[in-house]
């Protein structure tokens, strides 16, 4: 969906807190922030919650790891049981290494395929930026535009103060 | 001396680079402004050197170097063409040595790739700053190398066109008959396809915020749509950011334990069997400590090459070299320290086979090729214990020359000295390599090298997002302390 955006950009990271903490005072929704590396105080500024995708990987992690165990007991036990070297059917100390590979394969594959779907990012997507060079060396505050003109001025403001090399307004599917 | 240079003649270097050198400050970086990186760099600074190999034609080094690589992958797809036309007794094997060159090949490249992933995983999460000009060469390399390992376990299997036997495969042909799952050479299987994936999921995901960075910097035009692909639509999104470092985090928490077991594993192909010399409790903590220290030591090599061809001086500093001199010094004790207990076990146990496999190891017909694995694993690290060894390019190339060709005869000793004088004096024999052993090993270091030359010239060889974090950082803590109102080239 198209959305009108107020784009602050910074040419380092030091603005950023001194811009996001006045603009989440005065009520201003902060869209997001671009950046070309993770800014690990954005978080808490921010307020952004810690990420579920770690669930992901437990119930794919254990989802492996019953599937690999089930599958060897399966066929080493149930569909046939072959004596190799006098061994029992149900060697399960033998079918650890394998469980826990597939555990590892389970986990991984399932927490980026994640990450990917939730961020949405996918092959052939072309990119939206709100400004060019956050992928490279440049740093944007991105604001919802307020509504009204006095809240729209006390933005810019806050901005600008914060030391913002440019601020401008956007309309785009950020 | 004038080096061949891997850059043409339009990749010269801005005046500031040609400021950092090899000499250190010094102590060790332990605040922001003395940082792993030399001078202060502002992010655009790195983009711009990181991606310089990228955007300039290549020089007269990369090619003299591809072409030589390209040789070995001829070579090799030739000795693999007659293998397969003639049957794997065109290798030295006979009835006593079974398994012999191919074999070693195999353990000596997934050993090799042991490095990338204790750099990207374990250093992350031990939260070892050092490891951000260097985490994605090594994690190629070890994308590379467990590519030439898994060769060698198929090639080596007479019908190398039944290799899918192996699998558990659905709906099986065999009727209810399913592979046996209590072997070793099973779980090997398992091990390195997932060691694989992960690994290439994981290299994968480091790099796409470069992809974008340098989708943004090319030009409309093939290298952008490649890198826009590539790229999956990445924008620098902080909540994307958030979550990605947190995906960045368990996966590394994933793939330590992976990279331990995959070692262990295929040590276990050895310790699970009854022969002197294999038959030992130790293997599986010894061969992964084998394995970082011959992973490292190809790091060493090849980064000490691309550095100085690529001239990233300023980004894989002298600091660099020498904490991987220290990991190497650490797994080369370790090693050292399961070669003694070897013999000590032997000697204590008193059995007779073990007793008689190690003397024979030590003084028989290939002490020559122990006396190499000793000088290359157990005497040359020592050197690193002085300071200013660890800190001399000269002598660290030689010491990771020596770590690789010693790594490389301690896999052959293990495997065939084991095998040529067995339990049963009629059964032993000497192995002699042949012209495919010695070919294909050859081909297989020309792929190697080949992915590696194309990886540096194609794909960002140190992970910019993460350095431009250093800097980054390094900036916003000059621009806040007073006292550093002029930032200092650390070299100068």
């Amino acid at each position: 969906m198209r959305r009108r955006f107020l784009v602050a950009t910074f040419l380092d990271e030091g603005g950023l807190a001194k811009a996001i903490l006045p603009a989440r005072k005065e009520r201003l929704r902060i869209h997001d922030v671009y950046a070309p590396y993770p800014v690990h105080a954005l978080d808490s500024l921010m307020g952004i919650g810690k990420t579920r995708l770690p669930l992901v990987t437990l119930v794919a992690g254990a989802c492996g790891l019953v599937f690999a165990l089930a599958f060897q007991f399966y066929g080493a036990v149930l569909d046939w049981p072959l004596n190799v070297g006098g061994k029992p059917d149900n060697s399960t100390l033998a079918f650890i290494p394998i469980a826990f590979e597939l555990t590892v394969l389970f986990g991984a594959l399932a927490t980026v395929a994640a990450f990917f779907l939730r961020a949405r990012l996918y092959p052939g997507k072309r990119e939206v930026l709100p400004t060019r060079g956050v992928t490279e060396h440049l740093f944007a505050v991105v604001l919802r535009r307020p509504e009204t003109p006095v809240l729209l001025r006390r933005a810019r403001e806050i901005m600008e103060n914060a030391g913002a090399a440019s601020v401008e307004e956007l309309e785009a599917e950020l | 001396m004038s080096f061949p240079t891997f850059l043409g003649k339009s990749g010269t270097l801005p005046l500031d680079l040609a400021a950092s050198s090899d000499a250190a400050p010094s102590g060790e970086p332990d605040s922001p402004s003395e940082s792993w990186i030399d001078g202060s760099p502002s992010p655009r600074d790195v983009g711009d050197d990181v991606a310089r190999p990228l955007e300039t034609r290549p020089g007269r080094g990369w090619w003299i170097c591809l072409a030589c690589a390209v040789a070995g992958v001829v070579l090799l797809v030739g000795m693999i063409g007659y293998l397969f036309a003639s049957g794997i007794g065109v290798f030295g094997l006979n009835n006593g040595v079974g398994w012999a060159v191919a074999i070693t090949n195999f353990v000596f490249w997934i050993g090799i790739g042991h490095a990338g992933t204790l750099i990207s995983a374990i250093l992350l999460l031990f939260r070892q700053e050092w490891r951000t000009s260097i985490n994605r060469s090594a994690e190629a390399m070890t994308i590379f190398a467990v590519m030439c390992a898994a060769m060698f376990p198929i090639i080596h299997l007479g019908r190398p066109w039944d290799a899918f036997f192996i699998l558990p495969y659905v709906p099986n042909q065999r009727g209810p008959l399913w592979i046996n799952f209590r072997s070793p050479l099973v779980w090997d299987v398992f091990a390195i396809s997932t060691y694989f994936t992960v690994s290439l999921v994981f290299w994968y995901l480091g790099l796409i915020p470069d992809l974008a960075a340098l989708r943004d910097r090319a030009d409309q035009g093939l290298k952008k749509a490649v890198f826009r692909a590539l790229s999956l639509g990445w924008n620098g999104s902080h909540r994307t950011w958030s979550r990605y470092e947190r995906v960045s985090l368990v996966l590394a928490g994933l793939a330590t334990p992976l990279v331990l077991s995959v070692h262990s594993i295929v040590s276990m192909d050895f310790a699970t069997s009854v022969l002197p010399g294999w038959h030992t409790t130790i293997f599986p903590p010894y061969f992964v400590a084998g394995a970082i220290y011959s992973g490292f030591g190809m790091v060493l090599t090849l980064l000490i090459i691309t550095r100085k061809t690529m001239h990233l001086e300023r980004y894989i500093t002298a600091r660099h070299l020498e904490a991987i001199a220290k990991v190497l010094l650490l797994t080369g004790s370790m090693v050292s320290y399961a070669y003694a207990t070897e013999f000590f076990g032997a000697w204590y146990a008193g059995n007779l086979y073990e007793k008689f496999h190690f003397l024979t190891r030590a003084t028989g017909p290939y002490a020559w090729c122990f006396l190499l694995m000793v000088l290359g694993n157990v005497i040359a690290p020592q050197v690193l214990w002085l300071k200013s060894a660890r800190r001399s390019v000269p002598v660290l190339f030689v010491v990771s020359l020596l770590v690789n060709v010693g790594m490389w005869f301690e896999r052959f000793v293990i495997i065939v000295v084991s095998l040529h004088r067995s339990f049963l004096p009629s059964t032993w024999t000497m192995f002699r390599p042949t012209v495919a052993d010695l070919g294909i090993l050859a081909g297989s270091f020309g792929l190697f090298f080949t992915c590696f030359l194309l990886f540096i010239r194609y794909l960002p060889m140190i992970a910019m997002w993460e350095v431009k974090a250093i800097a980054g950082r390094n900036a916003a803590h000059l621009a806040s302390s007073p006292a550093a109102g002029k930032p200092e080239v650390a070299s100068a």
